[in-house]
Order: C-alpha cells, then sequence, then structure tokens
C-alpha cells in the first residue's frame, strides 16, 4: 500500500468515525473521544463556546437541513463535497461535528486530486476588532488546514488567506447574520 | 509672529500632480468624499464663549467664513458652548469696540472678535480674545495664509485660542485618516482617506477593491502605515502622504497587520504568524529586521506602544478570551491588565500614558472604555454598542472611534472622559478605522 492509499484508507476510517452512527460497514467506527484526539493532534484550538454563538436562524437551519441531506445520501463523495463552507461558533476556531464528515470528504477528493489546490478563506463575525478578528479568522482557517492535512490533503495543496471580519456573507447586525458570517469557505482551483 | 500652515500638497491617489491641477482634483474629491459632521451633545459643563461674527473686506472667497470654522471648532470639543450670533447685543469687529457689560449680561465668559482682509493673493485675520469678567485680553494677534487656505487660518487661530483658554494644545489642524467603504457596480470600493478633524478636505490616498485596514500615523504626520489586502493577502504598507510613495514593510506568509508607530519613528509593531500562530513583533522600517516580543500559542496582537517607547501593550486570547496585556519593556514578562468581562482589545494608551482606551464587550454590546492604569479603575465611555478603533487626540482630551448609526458605520468623537460631542457620518456607505493624527508642524 502506498503512502498516497494509505492516508486514504486513514482519511475514510476518520470519516466513518465521524458519521459514527451512520456507518454500515461493520468497521469499527471511531468514537467521539478518539476524533477530539486526532484533532487536537492537527493542533486545532479548542475553546469553551460563548452563550451567544448558538444558531438560531431559520436561515441557516434549512442551509443544515439541506446538508443534512446532502449527508444522508449514502456518503455519496460529489453530494458531500457541494459543501464548501463550514461555520464556527463565536470566537472559537473548534471545527464543528457536523461539518467533519464533510471536510472529511474534501480531503479524501485533495488525497486522490494532487494537482488540485484549495484557497481556504477565514472569516468571523463584525463583533470586536477587527485585528483580532483577522487572527480569529486566520486560526480558524488554519484549523481547517490542519483537518484536511490530517486527512490526508497534502500541505501543499493548501492556501490560507484571513479577511477577518471584512467579507461578510450576510448583512446585518443579528445572531443570523453573525451565524453565517463565522466561517471558513473553501476555494477549490 | 507664526504664520499659519502652507497650502498641503494633494495628490491624488499615487500619483503625483502639478500643485494647480492638484487642487481641483483635491476640490472635486471633497464635494464626493466628505464626511458631514453632525454635533450629538455638548458636555454638561460647557463654557460660554462667544465668537462675534468677524468683520470682512475685500474680495473674499465664498464659503468658508473663519469665525464660523473657529465658532464649530471649540462647539466640537464639547468643552464650550459658542453663543448664537442672533443673540449678541452688538458685533464689534476689534477689541476697541468692546463693552464688556454687553456680554457679562449675556452671561458669557470668554468673547473672540476680529476681521478679516485680502491683502493680494493673501487673506489676513486680526483677532483678540478677551476674559469677559477680567476684562482682559488674553490674545491680539495676526496671521495670514493664501486665498485657498482659509480653512487652515481658521484652525490655527481655533488652536490658539483653544491653548490660551485650556492651557493644552489644540488639535484643529490635525488630521484623520480614515477607510470608507461604499458600493460601486455591486463591489465594494475601499478608499483611504485623509481630512481634517472636522471632515472637511478629505483627500483619496489609496484606492482598493480588497479591504484597507488599520491605518496609523508616524510620530512626525508625514507617513501611514496600513493594512492592504490588494495582492488578495494582507501586507503592510508605509505611505509617504506628500509623494504618494509607498512600500510593502511587511509581506510574510500569513497575517501581516496590525500595525502602530513606534514613538521614535523607526520601528512598527506588527502581527505576523510566520511562526504558524498571531505573534507581535518590532519591525525595523529600514532595516526589516524583526523582533519577536511575543511568544504563546494562542492569538497575540493589536501591539501598542506605551508614549515612552519602551513598554508595550497587545490583545491575547492566552486565558481564553481576548484581554489585554502590557510588557513594561520588550523583554519584560507580559502581566495581565484587564479582568472586567470576557472581551477585552484594541488598546491604545493615552499621550501621556496614564490611561489605556480599548474596547469592551458588557452585555453583549461592545463600548470604547478607558482604565487608568495606577489605580486600574475602569470607565465605559460610549453609549453606543459596536464602538471599536479608539484613536487618542494627539492632546489627549478627545478620542475618536467606529460605531454604528442604524446600518451605517460612522465615526464618533468623544471627549476623553465620556462627554458625547460630534459624529461623522460619510456621505455615502460606511467610514471606519480612525487614526488622529500627531501634531503637524
Amino acid at each position: 500500500m502506498n503512502i498516497m492509499m494509505k492516508k486514504t484508507a486513514f482519511a475514510l476510517i476518520l470519516s466513518l468515525g465521524l458519521v459514527a452512527g451512520c456507518s454500515t460497514t461493520g468497521e469499527e467506527p471511531m468514537t467521539d473521544e478518539e476524533m477530539s484526539a486526532v484533532d487536537q493532534e492537527g493542533g486545532a484550538s479548542v475553546y469553551g463556546s460563548d452563550d451567544d454563538g448558538g444558531i438560531s436562524s431559520d436561515e441557516l437551519r434549512e442551509r443544515e437541513r439541506r446538508e443534512a441531506e446532502a449527508r444522508g445520501e449514502g456518503g455519496d463523495e460529489a453530494s458531500l463535497r457541494r459543501i464548501t463552507t463550514f461555520y464556527f461558533d463565536f470566537d472559537t476556531s473548534e471545527i464543528k461535528m457536523e461539518s467533519r464528515d464533510v471536510l472529511a470528504a474534501h480531503a479524501r477528493y485533495l488525497a486522490s486530486n494532487p494537482n488540485v489546490n484549495v484557497r481556504l478563506e477565514g472569516h468571523t463575525d463584525e463583533r470586536g476588532t477587527k485585528e483580532y478578528n483577522l487572527a480569529l479568522g486566520e486560526r480558524r482557517a488554519n484549523a481547517v488546514q490542519r483537518f484536511l492535512v490530517v486527512n490526508g490533503a497534502d500541505r501543499g495543496q493548501i492556501e490560507t488567506v484571513s479577511y477577518g471580519e471584512e467579507k461578510p456573507a450576510a448583512m446585518g447586525s443579528n445572531e443570523s447574520a453573525w451565524a453565517q458570517n463565522r466561517r471558513v469557505e473553501l476555494i477549490f482551483r | 509672529m507664526r504664520q499659519p500652515v502652507q497650502v498641503p500638497v494633494m495628490w491624488r491617489r499615487l500619483i503625483a500632480l502639478p500643485a494647480a491641477l492638484a487642487l481641483l482634483v483635491a476640490l472635486a474629491t471633497s464635494a464626493r468624499a466628505e464626511l458631514m459632521i453632525r454635533v450629538t451633545k455638548g458636555a454638561g459643563e460647557a463654557v460660554p464663549v462667544a465668537v462675534v461674527p468677524f468683520g470682512q473686506s475685500g474680495d473674499l472667497p465664498a464659503g468658508d467664513n473663519v469665525s464660523n470654522i473657529i465658532r464649530n471648532n471649540l462647539e466640537m470639543t464639547g468643552e464650550f458652548d459658542p453663543l448664537a450670533a442672533d443673540r449678541m447685543l452688538s458685533l464689534p469687529t476689534s477689541g476697541d469696540d468692546v463693552f464688556f457689560r454687553d456680554w457679562r449680561m449675556l452671561g458669557q465668559r470668554y468673547l473672540l472678535v476680529g476681521n478679516v482682509s485680502r491683502e493680494g493673493d493673501r487673506v489676513r485675520a486680526r483677532y483678540e480674545l478677551f476674559d469677559v469678567n477680567g476684562e482682559r485680553r488674553l490674545l491680539g494677534e495676526s496671521s495670514s495664509t493664501s486665498v485657498n487656505n482659509i480653512r487652515s487660518l481658521a484652525h490655527h487661530i481655533s488652536d490658539k485660542v483653544y491653548e490660551a483658554l485650556t492651557g493644552e494644545p489644540g488639535v484643529f489642524s490635525t488630521k484623520l485618516a480614515y477607510v470608507t467603504v461604499d458600493d460601486q457596480g455591486g463591489k465594494p470600493r475601499y478608499r483611504l482617506q485623509v481630512s481634517d478633524v472636522d471632515g472637511r478636505r478629505a483627500s483619496v490616498r489609496l484606492e482598493s477593491r480588497e479591504p484597507i485596514l488599520s491605518p496609523d500615523w508616524s510620530p512626525d504626520g508625514k507617513r501611514l502605515a496600513y493594512v492592504s489586502f490588494e495582492s488578495g493577502k494582507p501586507q503592510i504598507f508605509v505611505h509617504e502622504l506628500a509623494s504618494g510613495k509607498r512600500s510593502a514593510v511587511a509581506s510574510f506568509p500569513g497575517l501581516n497587520s496590525a500595525p502602530d508607530w513606534s514613538p521614535d519613528g523607526r520601528s512598527l509593531l506588527v502581527t505576523l504568524s510566520r511562526s504558524g500562530n498571531a505573534e507581535v513583533y518590532k519591525l525595523d522600517i529600514d532595516s526589516r529586521s524583526l523582533t519577536r516580543l511575543t511568544d504563546h500559542w494562542g492569538i497575540d496582537t493589536e501591539g501598542a506602544w506605551h508614549p515612552d517607547g519602551e513598554g508595550l501593550a497587545f490583545t491575547s486570547d492566552r486565558s481564553g478570551g481576548p484581554q489585554i496585556y502590557i510588557k513594561d519593556s520588550e523583554n519584560a514578562s507580559p502581566r495581565r491588565v484587564t479582568f472586567g468581562g470576557r472581551y477585552n482589545a484594541g488598546a491604545r494608551f493615552s499621550p501621556d500614558g496614564e490611561y489605556l482606551y480599548y474596547v469592551h464587550q458588557r452585555e453583549g454590546a461592545f463600548h470604547i472604555a478607558r482604565m487608568e492604569l495606577d489605580t486600574g479603575n475602569e470607565q465605559v465611555l460610549t453609549r453606543t454598542g459596536m464602538d471599536e478603533s479608539p484613536s487618542i487626540a494627539p492632546n489627549g482630551r478627545m478620542l475618536i472611534y467606529a460605531t454604528r448609526q442604524g446600518n451605517d458605520s460612522v465615526l464618533t468623537v468623544i471627549s476623553a472622559d465620556g462627554g458625547a460631542a460630534y459624529t461623522l457620518p460619510a456621505a455615502r456607505g460606511d467610514v471606519r478605522e480612525p487614526a488622529w493624527s500627531p501634531i503637524l508642524r
């Protein structure tokens, strides 16, 4: 088994762990605890979420419903990979559980397509200072980068940039807009 | 007698133009890009002062009225309460015509009278400032400027009057740098602008489709450092205002952000993530050598020099959320100074080093707060709720910050102890990232 295949297999196992509960393959799923360990090995910083960081927006719920539908299509890689935006809680760079199987699919895709490159754009909501938010957006992008690398992508395929609060996806000063703006976008090229 | 400032040379974006053409460009730009001043509230204890409309002789350009500008300047500080001209009993234009009894009856503490006259291609203002109760002349001076520069003359006189009345230098001849964002053909347009402190005479110094952030003035007021994403990645530029020449001084992989000029003008505090995460460095501008000043796996950013040039403040989330830390020297261990609330960031020292101003979250809203460093006493200065980017006037008496008015981002100036003074909404779009210049010599 060459290195690429090993990486892919590892990512596959990991991704099955991530969708623990949905697994029907008979492979032994990893537990959430083990997942956390992998994530931390990757170096993602995990912080307690703020009480006002929850997702309340109908729009976001609708989006997550669609994402859940995509995930429900029996692990169809292409439909998983249609999701390219990943959301975060206020002042954290912790990758949410619901983001992980989709990110693992992207990692598998990168691993099996070494000529494909991806740009990770880290964003924050408008609250707090612009400069702190630049650093926070970078930490989010870095967390996603580490996750992709741990799951098989090559470091050289990934470029990161943080825009902080400068490029909101949704306008407005409310929790709905903020929740849509705390994100990392994957842009394939 | 000191003459007021000469005509500022204007530049359009990065290209130097002949002075005559440049002025036309500047005027055109002003009409489009100007902020509109709106005085929101004076402080409670404002000092009554009468600025009598100046006498005018000779051919003077319409529009800029010297005594109106002076009256507006004094009012915007929140420290003075100028008398409306229609309540005045007489309109003296020189000290010889002043009857102090009239002004005492009107409850005025101070009185400014003067006249403006055309002398060839120059305009001269003669003015006298009186203490009404003491019946004493505090100032009696004459200043002139070119006919196109009447606003500078009015700001110069305002500075003289302010200093005579408060003992502190006036800041009416200083400048603001800020970033405006508006929509042009469905895409954002970022413009770095420089204007007078009343928002007038704005000129665009850089325009980009990508974000421009964190302008900071060099101590001599001749250069700006800022962050620009024009290349698709953040870079720190140093931009010489007179020539429009600029250079990228930090283009490392990852973050290049949060420039803060050292008091000696030789280096910048910057935030770089070349080591893997955000750390504060000192960047020597000429040699480009770097000295790393923080070392932690958390976010360290927003370095701000203490005015002594030895110590610095910075924001770190090493305790779990953003808080402000101070290093008393480059090699000292950082000590945390903010403990109130879960979000304190973006610190700036007062010019005397006695206070720290910063963004403080309380009950979900973001305010500007200040801390007296000797006592640790913390005071929330603003009542608006999405406040950031405090920048302190060089005399320490006022500060400007960015906040929200409806969906628009605006700049608000308040006195350093929190009395509201005035708001500068952009004529169109958002205005943010204010930076108050040093006193320009």
